[in-house]
């Protein structure tokens, strides 16, 4: 992942609220958690430093009051933060303009809510090419934009509803359309499937990464769902109390927790869904294998066919291949025994 | 709390002696004369000043009213030509109409159409059938002026309350300088607007009009803050991620969003545009609020009748239109066509207007109901009244004298005999038990103003008259509201009554009352518990029914009887809202006291209506501002009293 371009860095971000919280922060100050608390502050955003590379979908998982909505509002800097960098394709938003803030969001950006956040005077079509309407765009170049996104998400035939005629699962459909009928580079998705049913939220991430491999979008997804972070994401990070705790593959994070507070987490997550064969593979191969498998397949997704072969496979990873796998491995990581 | 429980109690015990067996000493009774700023005469200086001398630059204020005032006359005598006068030729009784105004046939068919497409036919047919009968019932060519009044002022007090209530929403200092303007003007009685309006407009409808405008737009701003506030964070944030410039923010995605709460504020402006076009006849507004007037002072009894009637059915109209266009559900499928196709009411409508225009100078009928044809109840009223008094005079008289004698009096000489310093100290106590220091020191500010204005014994008047009418109408009102929460075809009846009761301008509670009960102290009293009833019922019922189902449930599973589950259940969580209620009806019923100086009391109100009658800005001000200390002392003390109650509740 490292060798792709950053689309969007963070360095040292924070925001502070409260009276005075430019003070805290004067001098290149790092004011702990008990300074601003003290102080009659509330540190929402802690000296936050992330990198999301280009094409990436980057979970902040947090749990509710965590702070995740107010950093992916400080990123799109809806919230203007306290101190700090934020670097989108090398430029810092903190100086733009308002001027060159409005053409960075008409062009370059897309907003999925929790709440969907549609507009209940218009229709679906009108929802998704409100966008379009604010830049000027004349009516019959945006409704025809506006068409293909809506077929993007499966709502072909509901251009003319409004969205109280709508499903939950249906409304956010819209907002996904909506946030990227400008072909933005980087969606962020504020916990879009919070509020949907289970079932509903399931079919959602499907849809999310079907969606995601046609476009291939450099993504920023906030949820307070760790099961739903780990089915999504290339990498993840945990934030609590406004400060990050741990940034990794979902793999990674299982595997190595970095504190208690991550392994609390992790702990009930079935190991099968984040380890991959990559991971479990050992070097070297036996006379013969049963085929050869891709190191970034997960185990929940082969275990079936290493199981019923009966025998090694060989594991390899951008064409080579890097060693075998042995059913009984599999097995363990399937019952939990290891790994 | 058991200590405080005492306290109250021997506070209550020394009032009555002090007013049953102590002679207090003359300056400790009423506030001395020593004590009096002259605040009347000042007030008069400053609008002397105002209107002579004062100047923004080069211009003068007296410039800028009347360029202000020929800003609105200019759309008010263009809308009173489409209702009222047509185009004439020439002056006075040898004018001779060249093009006749809208016919009453247009003016009803609009009126249907409009109630169509707000709602349903049903809704048409009403706003019709009502229309038609101030054609029918000779009401016609008052009722246009009245609605020409409203016409111009709802649309400029809308706009004028949308504009500050976005400023109010987006600049935090603009709010801070309008809530407490916004507060006074809210309980400030509506005379005593007329009064510096009198001065610098002078007499006559345009006057009438600013002074409705004023009074009106209050609300809207409040309902705008309000709406715009509550517009989803969610969705400023959208509109902020769609790169929208604040101007299509405000336009595109938070008026929009907010409309359907803005409409409510649209309806309460119509509502009280009507309510101060009526008043705002005594600065000359002419139209319906002028045939009442004149008919109370001549005690015309049918004419009076007659009018109130009008004035309900417009009431009706505007109220039952507006709130179907708040509620409207906009249809999902546009109609397809050209321009008549996808307009068909417009279309009838506008075919209905110049067809009767035209037809209306062979056919006069379709333009004027014929005077032949007019139905007057005018000697079935006088009658009614006459039969009434003449065959239960003494059954009313005796009504009349036990509850002078053995309410109104004894309230009044107890309110009189209290001394001053001691009622201050009571109140201000209580302000600092409820509220704190702050709360105790307003109080007591708002107490020395009235001490110090002069106008003792006239605000103790204005109190005895205004908590004897609230207690009786929340004895009257809290009942009816559980009757209307607790059985369902009472309180759609109740809901009914309620509804129309509220729409009804204050002026219209008089006629009856003085029909049948002469002027003084007891006919105000009914007035004023007519007028004030609404809330209590609207807001016990609203109570009662918004505690949560599975409180009710609870209390089911307890065991509890129907009787058990309203007093133990119900009634305790009704609490806070019922306070809040009985803050709207104190409101309510200063507001209609101060009216009732018309018929005679003898409290602050009548000193604004004095004033009014001798354009006396100072003294008129000097007592609408001490209407409106009164007023906010209740509002507060209870207020605070009603947050206590609900935070105690969400605790448990």
């Amino acid at each position: 992942m490292t060798e792709r371009p950053v689309k969007l860095a963070c360095r040292h971000v924070w925001k502070i609220y409260g009276p005075h919280p430019e003070r805290l922060l004067a001098g290149g100050a790092v004011p702990t958690m008990e300074e601003i608390r003290q102080s009659d502050h509330v540190g929402a955003v802690r000296d936050v430093t992330l990198e999301v590379a280009e094409g990436e979908i980057f979970v902040i998982m947090g749990l509710s009051g965590s702070g995740k909505s107010t950093l992916v509002r400080c990123l799109s800097r809806l919230i203007e933060p306290t101190g700090g960098e934020i670097l989108y394709d090398g430029e810092d938003l903190l100086k733009a303009s308002p001027a060159r803030m409005i053409e960075i969001r008409r062009h370059r950006m897309g907003m999925v809510f929790q709440h969907f956040a549609l507009l209940p005077h218009l229709t679906v079509l009108e929802n998704v090419a409100f966008p379009l309407e604010i830049q000027g765009m004349d009516r019959a170049a945006r409704e025809a934009r506006a068409r293909e996104v809506v077929q993007l998400v499966g709502l072909q035939g509901r251009e003319g509803n409004y969205p109280r005629q709508l499903s939950g699962g249906q409304q956010q459909r819209v907002g996904i359309a909506r946030s990227l009928a400008v072909e933005p580079d980087l969606w962020f998705l504020d916990e879009p499937f919070s509020a949907l049913d289970p079932l509903i939220r399931r079919e959602m991430q499907e849809e999310f990464l079907r969606i995601q491999r046609q476009l291939k979008k450099t993504i920023i997804f906030i949820t307070h769902d760790f099961d739903e972070a780990i089915r999504l994401a290339d990498r993840i990070a945990i934030i609590k109390d406004g400060a990050v705790v741990q940034v990794a593959t979902p793999e990674d994070l299982v595997l190595a927790p970095a504190n208690d507070y991550v392994a609390a987490f992790t702990a009930h997550v079935t190991r099968s869904k984040v380890v991959t064969l990559g991971r479990l593979a050992v070097a070297g191969l036996p006379d013969s294998v049963a085929g050869t498998l891709p190191g970034a397949a997960r185990i929940e997704e082969v275990a079936e066919r290493i199981v019923s072969a009966d025998a090694p496979f060989a594991v390899e990873r951008d064409g080579q291949v890097i060693g075998h796998v042995t059913p009984a491995a599999v097995i363990s990581v399937l019952i939990g025994r290891s790994a | 709390m058991t200590l405080w429980r005492g306290i109250w109690a021997g506070i209550a015990l020394i009032a009555l002696g002090l007013t049953i067996f102590a002679t207090v000493p003359a300056g400790w009774l009423w506030p001395p004369q020593a004590m009096h700023l002259p605040f009347a005469a000042w007030l008069s200086a400053g609008m002397k000043w105002l209107t002579d001398s004062a100047a923004i630059g080069p211009v003068t204020v007296k410039g800028l009213t009347r360029a202000f005032a020929t800003l609105i006359e200019a759309p008010y005598e263009v809308v009173k030509v489409l209702l009222v006068d047509g185009i004439t030729e020439g002056k006075g009784r040898r004018a001779t109409t060249i093009i006749p105004p809208l016919s009453w046939v247009a003016v009803t068919v609009a009126a249907v159409a409009l109630g169509h497409y707000a709602r349903s036919i049903w809704l048409g047919l009403l706003a019709g059938a009502l229309m038609a009968y101030l054609a029918i019932f000779g009401q016609w060519d008052s009722a246009m002026v009245t609605l020409a009044s409203i016409a111009i002022a709802v649309p400029l007090g809308v706009v004028g309350g949308v504009v500050q209530g976005i400023a109010a929403w987006r600049w935090r200092w603009v709010e801070r300088v309008l809530t407490p303007i916004l507060d006074l003007m809210q309980t400030i009685p509506t005379f005593a607007f007329l009064v510096p309006i009198l001065v610098l407009f002078g007499f006559g409808p345009v006057a009438a009009l600013l002074a409705t405008i004023i009074y009106a737009m209050p609300p809207m701003v409040r309902v705008t803050v309000v709406a715009l506030r509550a517009v989803p964070s969610e969705i400023v944030d959208f509109a902020n991620m769609a790169g929208c410039t604040p101007w299509q923010r405000m336009r595109k995605v938070m008026l929009p969003v907010a409309l359907p709460d803005l409409m409510v504020g649209v309806n309460q402006v119509i509502m009280l545009s009507l309510n101060m076009v009526i008043i705002a006849s005594m600065i000359g507004a002419g139209g319906l609020g002028a045939d009442v007037l004149e008919s109370l002072r001549r005690l015309n009894i049918g004419g009076g009748v007659e009018a109130g009637l009008a004035i309900t059915a417009l009431a009706v109209v505007l109220d039952r239109l507006s709130q179907a266009m708040s509620e409207r559900v906009a249809r999902s499928e546009p109609r397809k066509g050209n321009w008549w196709r996808r307009h068909p009411r417009t279309t009838i409508v506008l075919a209905v207007t110049l067809a009767t225009g035209a037809l209306g100078y062979l056919i006069p009928a379709l333009q004027d109901w014929p005077k032949a044809w007019q139905i007057t109840t005018k000697p079935f009223w006088s009658d009614l009244i006459a039969h009434i008094n003449v065959n239960y005079f003494d059954q009313l008289e005796a009504v009349r004298v036990w509850f002078l004698e053995t309410l109104l009096l004894p309230v009044k000489r107890f309110f009189l005999a209290l001394p001053w310093p001691f009622l201050l100290a009571v109140l201000t106590l209580a302000g600092w038990r409820l509220g704190g220091l702050r709360l105790a020191a307003l109080v007591l500010a708002l107490g020395l103003f009235i001490a110090a204005s002069g106008l003792w014994e006239q605000a103790m008047i204005t109190v005895y008259l205004c908590g004897l009418s609230v207690v009786l109408a929340m004895v009257i009102g809290v009942p009816l509201g559980i009757l209307a929460a607790s059985n369902q075809t009472a309180g759609r009846i109740i809901g009914t009554v309620v509804d129309t009761l509220q729409t009804l301008p204050s002026f219209v509670y008089l006629i009856p009352v003085v029909m049948l009960f002469r002027v003084g102290d007891f006919s105000a009293m009914i007035a004023v518990v007519l007028f004030a009833l609404v809330p209590a019922v609207k807001y016990t019922a609203h109570g009662l029914r918004s505690v949560p189902a599975e409180l009710i449930e609870a209390g089911v599973v307890c065991g509890c009887t129907r009787g058990q589950i309203l007093r133990k259940v119900r009634l305790p969580m009704a609490v806070p809202m019922i306070l809040l209620g009985l803050n709207q009806t104190i409101l309510l019923a200063l507001s209609m006291l101060v009216i009732t100086a018309l018929v005679g009391t003898r409290d602050l109100g009548q000193e604004v209506y004095a004033a009014l009658a001798t354009a006396d800005v100072g003294r008129g001000l000097v007592a609408g501002l001490a209407v409106a200390a009164i007023a906010i002392i209740a509002d507060r003390l209870i207020g605070v009293a009603a947050s206590r109650a609900r935070a105690k509740l969400a605790a448990t």
